[in-house]
């Protein structure tokens, strides 16, 4: 397989994707949900179709700008979204103006979710942390069991996913809330593990190669692994997707970005790891051959 | 043909699927009994519905906040929750200045945020606007029905004073006959009748309630008492029963739909190793779930996504050992030799893949919070367990089947064909 003879293609293509997002990004921001932004969210089943316009005659003496979503199987639950901590008083107050009009019970209060604008900013400082500690611990791990080089560039094809992810989710305008975040951790681990498995090929192989056949090296032990890259990524994908069709709204929010996640981690550790530490490895021994 | 093998391996499904059973539908041996496993798991507000707030303590400059005042907020809060009658409730101090709450399978959620949320600064008020004695001036309240004027039964909520209290409300009634008493609830008058004689005994009643459990939620707020300190709800998550139900069933059902696609695959790719590792597989979420009880971990909506992402590693393992026995066949070597070889060999990739994973797993476990950490536990447990039924039980079977010398055709295997 001529993996590295075609690296610049592959890093043209993340590259693209990943300033495309990056323009986006500086213009729109990310579109954060309430775990971040704070604000209200209730969810209430109708058991019955509704016109949006019908929800904003109750909502628009709260809120105007409330965001009025539908949901549920048959599209017969609201959801509505409001910036603002809406008091105790204020949530009754709508819920029993939907509970007149559409005839409903306390049970149809499917959820509240509630969130201050101080938790979105502890969230957010708790997550660079933890990410922060688990990228130096795995740098550590693989610098300990392999060496510096493929710790590097197993940190840039992480960097990569996560890009990505951030990149589709900046493009398709799709909220951020607190399960992007366990879901963009979730792909960290998933991008290192996809990633490791062909360093450790690599590794294995490197002494049946000439020492200064880095090309083939890398070719070859992709050709050998490919096979499994593939299959694992077809067997952690078939979960995941069945977990997006079947899967209640907040199971959702979780599986979207780690499809897309898994998809760019198994691009990842083929087309930009291995080229990377290509590169890494010629750049070093001053012979960085042009392809 | 080797009888002895036979015998084990079939003896080893036949365990399994005792496992399987027992584990769906609970089993009685004598004595002993064994309850499903659905009824032991302890699962999260998202799945079994209830309500989780955080309460923030609103710190000024004339009241600030300490640890004694905390302390009895909670404990006000704690007796207003049990005054729900809900087992496994929970209130608990975080961090300095704030306290959770949890209170699983409740049917009303906004009555029962307003009851937690509530000050509850109880007040009587003369007409001449002075305070005449406040909730702390009440040692008991209850909710009962009482005839009105009128004859009809209505619900009411009935006060009893303490000495102090009962001497000022005496005063006050004297001073106040005929003209109105208004009975303030953090601000809100709830009721303003009228002083028709002058009351001595030291009990009062608060009528304008609209049904007896309503009278029953402020009379529990008024036996626990005003809160010392201002609370902030800064993050409410509350789930209603039905939805909670949904996630539940939905979830297993995407888990269960997801295990068999996955066994299928495995199958029609890998074949006789692939049903193999289908029955490891099954062990696998039986260990799985037996280690989440045995440690008493809660099971949540993303425990549930950190299992489903843990099959798929699970497998990963499989598909690594797999491909090296192929390769391993592939360079002419026999059955036996090509297992020992090919799992020794995807060992140190299973090995550094998975400790990798784990390392992002602890440190998500140590600095998350809530849902966050419930991932981590769920997907700790299932590395874990998926290295011990790759590297274990997967070989040990596939040897067994070796020796049971039925299927030595290496094509079973994956080998050849290409």
């Amino acid at each position: 397989m001529k993996i590295i003879e075609y690296r610049k293609l592959w890093f043209a293509i993340s590259a693209m994707i990943i300033i495309i997002g990056g323009i986006i990004l500086s213009i729109n921001g990310l579109n954060f949900g309430i775990d971040f932004a704070g604000g209200t969210i209730i969810n209430i089943d109708l058991h019955q179709t509704f016109e949006v316009s019908e929800i904003r005659d109750i909502t628009d003496t709260f809120d105007e700008r409330a965001d009025i979503t539908y949901s549920g199987d048959d599209r017969e639950q609201v959801i509505i979204q409001t910036q603002e901590s809406l008091s105790n008083g204020q949530r009754k107050e709508i819920f029993s103006q939907f509970q007149n009009k559409y005839n409903l019970t306390e049970k149809d209060l499917l959820s509240i979710d509630q969130v201050d604008p101080i938790i979105g900013d502890e969230l957010k400082n708790q997550v660079l942390i933890a990410v922060s500690i688990a990228v130096i611990a795995m740098l550590i791990y693989i610098t300990f069991r392999f060496e510096l080089s493929f710790a590097l560039s197993a940190i840039i094809a992480l960097t990569h996913d996560m890009l990505i992810v951030l990149a589709f989710y900046t493009i398709m305008r799709i909220q951020v809330n607190a399960p992007f975040i366990a879901a963009m951790l979730t792909i960290l681990g998933y991008s290192i593990n996809d990633t490791i498995v062909i360093f450790d090929r690599i590794r294995e192989n490197r002494k049946r190669f000439k020492k200064n056949d880095y090309k083939n090296l890398v070719n070859t032990s992709i050709s050998q692994s490919i096979a499994r890259s593939i299959n694992t990524s077809l067997t952690t994908l078939i979960t995941i997707t069945v977990l997006y069709i079947l899967g209640v709204e907040a199971i959702r929010n979780f599986a979207l970005p780690l499809i897309v996640g898994f998809l760019s981690g198994t691009y990842s550790s083929i087309f930009i790891a291995s080229p990377v530490w290509y590169m890494l490895k010629t750049r070093k021994q001053g012979n960085p051959r042009a392809v | 043909m080797n009888l002895k093998y036979i015998i084990i391996f079939i003896l080893i499904i036949a365990i399994l699927a005792l496992g399987v059973f027992t584990s769906f539908n609970g089993l009685s041996i004598g004595n002993y009994d064994i309850i499903p496993m659905k009824e032991v798991i302890k699962l999260g507000l998202d799945l079994r519905g209830g309500v989780y707030v955080v309460l923030e303590a609103q710190e000024t400059e004339e009241d600030p906040i300490n640890d004694e005042k905390m302390s009895r907020a909670i404990a006000t809060i704690r007796q207003r929750v049990d005054g729900l009658g809900v087992a496994e409730a929970n209130v608990s101090k975080q961090g300095d200045n704030r306290i959770r709450v949890s209170i699983p399978d409740i049917q009303d959620q906004e009555s029962a945020l307003e009851l937690i949320g509530k000050t509850a600064q109880l007040e009587f008020i003369g007409p001449d606007e002075e305070v005449i004695l406040t909730g702390a001036q009440v040692v008991d309240s209850k909710a009962v029905y009482q005839k009105s004027e009128m004859g009809v039964e209505q619900p009411v909520v009935t006060l009893e004073f303490n000495d102090e209290g009962t001497k000022a409300f005496a005063d006050a009634t004297e001073k106040f006959i005929k003209q109105p008493i208004a009975i303030v609830l953090d601000g809100e008058v709830i009721s303003s009748p009228n002083v028709q004689n002058v009351i001595t005994n030291g009990e009062a009643i608060i009528t304008g309630q609209n049904s007896l459990q309503e009278a029953a939620d402020l009379s529990t707020l008024i036996r626990a008492g005003a809160l010392p300190v201002t609370l902030k709800a800064v993050e409410i998550r509350s789930v209603g029963p039905t939805l909670g139900q949904d996630s539940l069933s939905k979830s297993l059902t995407a888990a269960l739909i997801g295990i068999l696609l996955v066994f299928l695959f495995m199958i029609i790719y890998y074949r006789l190793p692939g049903f193999i590792a289908s029955i490891a597989l099954v062990f696998y979420v039986l260990l799985f779930f037996t280690i989440l009880v045995g440690i008493n971990t809660t099971l949540t909506l993303p425990g549930i996504a950190g299992l489903i992402l843990s099959i798929g590693l699970a497998v990963d393992a499989n598909v690594i050992i797999f491909e090296r026995i192929k390769e391993e066949l592939k360079l002419g070597k026999t059955l036996r030799t090509a297992l020992d070889s090919g799992f020794s060999r995807a060992l140190t990739s299973i090995l550094d893949s998975n400790i990798t994973t784990i390392i992002a797993g602890a440190v998500l476990f140590f600095f998350g919070t809530g849902p966050i950490k419930g991932f981590a536990v769920t997907l700790m447990i299932g590395i874990g367990v998926s290295m011990f039924t790759a590297i274990i039980i997967t070989r040990y079977l596939l040897r067994l089947v070796i020796k049971m010398n039925i299927f030595s055709n290496t094509k079973l295997y994956g080998a050849g064909g290409k």
